[in-house]
């Protein structure tokens, strides 16, 4: 290196310019920092400090140090645990099924045809509704056994009216969310398609590869960041679901999820905040051995950058 | 986009292609009927819209002039509607005022560990809201800020920074390193290059930007209606208040849906394409 030969005083400024420079990278970045911080970790923070408490607010009672006694109760807790098992497969039917349903939309409206564009615009609308909107719009003309569309369709070939959201309260709601979730993955898949490379193609049905071969051993590898990613941002957004549940359900038989759980235990009414505290922890625990798959996968798709 | 695209070429004329794109239609038309049917309903009497399912009827818009009129005592469209838009539109400001400086140093002039960085701005999107919803609502009642717009204000800037950063670093990457040097060369200070080199070629990715984050916070409703049940409510909260447990309402909460759902709706269909080169593309390239 050439910095060996020179003289240490011009060594020391290289390193207090290279500092300066360091400073000057960063300084844009620290507005946003501090504020997802101060926002998002003190909260987290005190959450985890009532964790370790014994505090009821209504009745008032002070707050105490209990130890991990809120941890041990959420472990044995049946009903923590019932909220657990809906939260996974709620999310896990919810972003399987959208990836599905969205792969195959994408493969239909990647092909020219008259109004593709319309059809699209079309499709992607309910990711865009509300998300109350969508569960009581679904939950009262859609599902209702006295003026559903979707009974109405299903007697006029004999079966006989189901009030949806009732007798199935958790698939009705995995329902609505697949509505509002496949035009997202169809979208983010789309866009993978037409990033494909059409001579890779011709080449394969040259070769006299079957479509379902040329699908299966060409398309879907190339799709497959894509699809990671979509299943990446569905399941932050859908492991959250909560206003669909409230609208739809609002808990009802075997559809209270985590979020629904720790709100009726806390502010929404049971006002234990040790014990609420507590089970939102865990959530976070739970939510980061998801994170760490996800940013590994998200790791991938950084480098493949790099890469290119 | 490209429009060489060979699979779709395949069976163009034939039988099977010529099904495929009934299919097509078939398949957009089954999604968009809710909303249809949300907003057909809003033009429905009472007696239309509680019953069997009707496409043929004699339209209204009395749901519509009944929802937006105010009742006492109950949160008015007209102050929901005030209230959702201060929210949206000052959070998505300041959204992008942090977003773009901080995907600036991601991307363009990368602080030496940007991943890591990168990687903490998502996994707070990983970290559950309910975790936190309880200090903050502590927090807030605290500093009297339960039932203020401020409090959503500051939420949903949070909520949506982290995407925000995400999409605009992708849109960040793709400005051509030349322009920025040539800039350089120029001597042009950060903010100059910002505003005069790189916001030209990024601005509709801005755009789709500010726009995701628009519909994420116009539809918001679990934080808004925990911290903001009184006052400051916004249209979701308004919208579930035409649910009612006397007397036929469905009529009515169409049109509240349809009035609640429309500014979203045309705002993401506008956005459509450049929304998703966003959210996928600088990702994946």
């Amino acid at each position: 290196m050439a910095a060996v030969t020179s003289n240490s005083t011009r060594e020391e400024q290289v390193k207090a310019l290279q500092k300066k420079e360091a400073r000057r990278r960063r300084l844009p970045l620290l507005p946003a920092l501090l504020f997802t911080i101060v926002v998002t970790q003190v909260p987290f923070l005190m959450s985890l400090y009532y964790s370790f408490t014994k505090w009821t607010v209504t009745p008032p009672s002070p707050r105490e140090w209990i130890g991990i006694e809120n941890y041990t109760d959420a472990f044995t807790n049946m009903f923590f645990r019932q909220a657990a098992m809906t939260s996974v497969i709620m999310t896990l039917t919810s972003v399987v099924l959208s990836v599905i349903l969205g792969t195959g939309v994408a493969l239909l409206l990647d092909r020219k045809f008259f109004g593709q564009g319309f059809v699209r615009t079309l499709i992607i609308t309910p990711f865009l509704v509300m998300p109350v909107v969508a569960g009581l719009v679904w939950k009262n003309q859609m599902f209702s056994a006295a003026f559903g569309v979707l009974n109405w369709v299903l007697n006029q070939v004999g079966v006989e009216s189901i009030e949806f959201a009732s007798k199935f309260p958790r698939w009705s709601i995995v329902g609505v969310l697949v509505w509002q979730w496949t035009p997202f993955m169809m979208l983010i898949i789309l866009a993978g398609l037409q990033g494909q490379s059409s001579s890779v193609i011709e080449a394969a049905k040259v070769d006299g590869a079957s479509p379902r071969a040329t699908f299966f051993q060409i398309t879907l590898p190339h799709l497959r960041p894509y699809i990671e990613l979509g299943v990446l941002l569905g399941s932050i957004y859908l492991i959250q679901v909560f206003d669909h549940i409230v609208v739809m359900t609002g808990g009802g038989p075997g559809s209270t999820n985590v979020p629904l759980f720790v709100n009726q235990r806390s502010i929404g009414g049971g006002w234990r905040f040790g014990s609420a505290s507590a089970f939102s922890i865990v959530v976070v625990v739970a939510t980061i051995i998801l994170a760490t798959f996800g940013l590994r996968v998200l790791s991938g798709l950084l480098e493949g950058e790099e890469a290119a | 986009m490209s429009n060489n695209n060979a699979g779709p070429v395949v069976g163009k004329r034939t039988i099977g292609g010529y099904l495929l794109s009934v299919l097509a239609w078939f398949v957009g038309f089954l999604f968009f009927f809710p909303v249809f049917w949300m907003a057909l309903s809003g033009f429905k009497t009472e007696a239309d819209a509680n019953g069997p399912p009707k496409l043929f009827f004699e339209p209204t818009t009395e749901q519509f002039s009944e929802v937006t009129g105010d009742t006492t005592g109950l949160l008015s469209a007209g102050e929901a509607f005030s209230n959702s838009f201060w929210a949206v539109v000052i959070s998505t400001f300041f959204v992008m005022v942090l977003a773009v400086p901080a995907a600036y140093a991601l991307s363009i002039k990368p602080v030496s560990k940007w991943k890591d960085v990168l990687f903490f701005f998502i996994s707070t999107k990983f970290l559950p809201i309910v975790a936190a919803i309880l200090p903050l609502w502590i927090i807030a009642r605290e500093l009297d800020l339960l039932n203020t717009r401020l409090v959503l204000i500051i939420l949903y800037t949070a909520m949506n920074l982290p995407l925000a950063i995400w999409m605009l670093r992708s849109f960040f990457s793709e400005v051509p390193k030349e322009l920025i040097e040539a800039a350089q060369i120029d001597g042009a200070k950060l903010w100059g290059q910002i505003s005069s080199v790189i916001l030209p070629i990024v601005a509709p990715g801005l755009a789709a930007t500010a726009l995701l984050c628009v519909i994420f916070a116009w539809n918001e409703f679990f934080l808004a209606v925990q911290l903001n049940p009184i006052e400051g409510s916004t249209v979701p909260i308004w919208v579930t208040g035409n649910v009612s447990t006397r007397g036929n309402f469905l009529a009515k909460l169409s049109a509240a849906s349809t009035l609640a759902t429309l500014p979203v709706i045309i705002a993401g269909w506008m956005a459509q394409k450049r929304m998703i080169r966003g959210l996928a593309m600088g990702a994946i390239k």
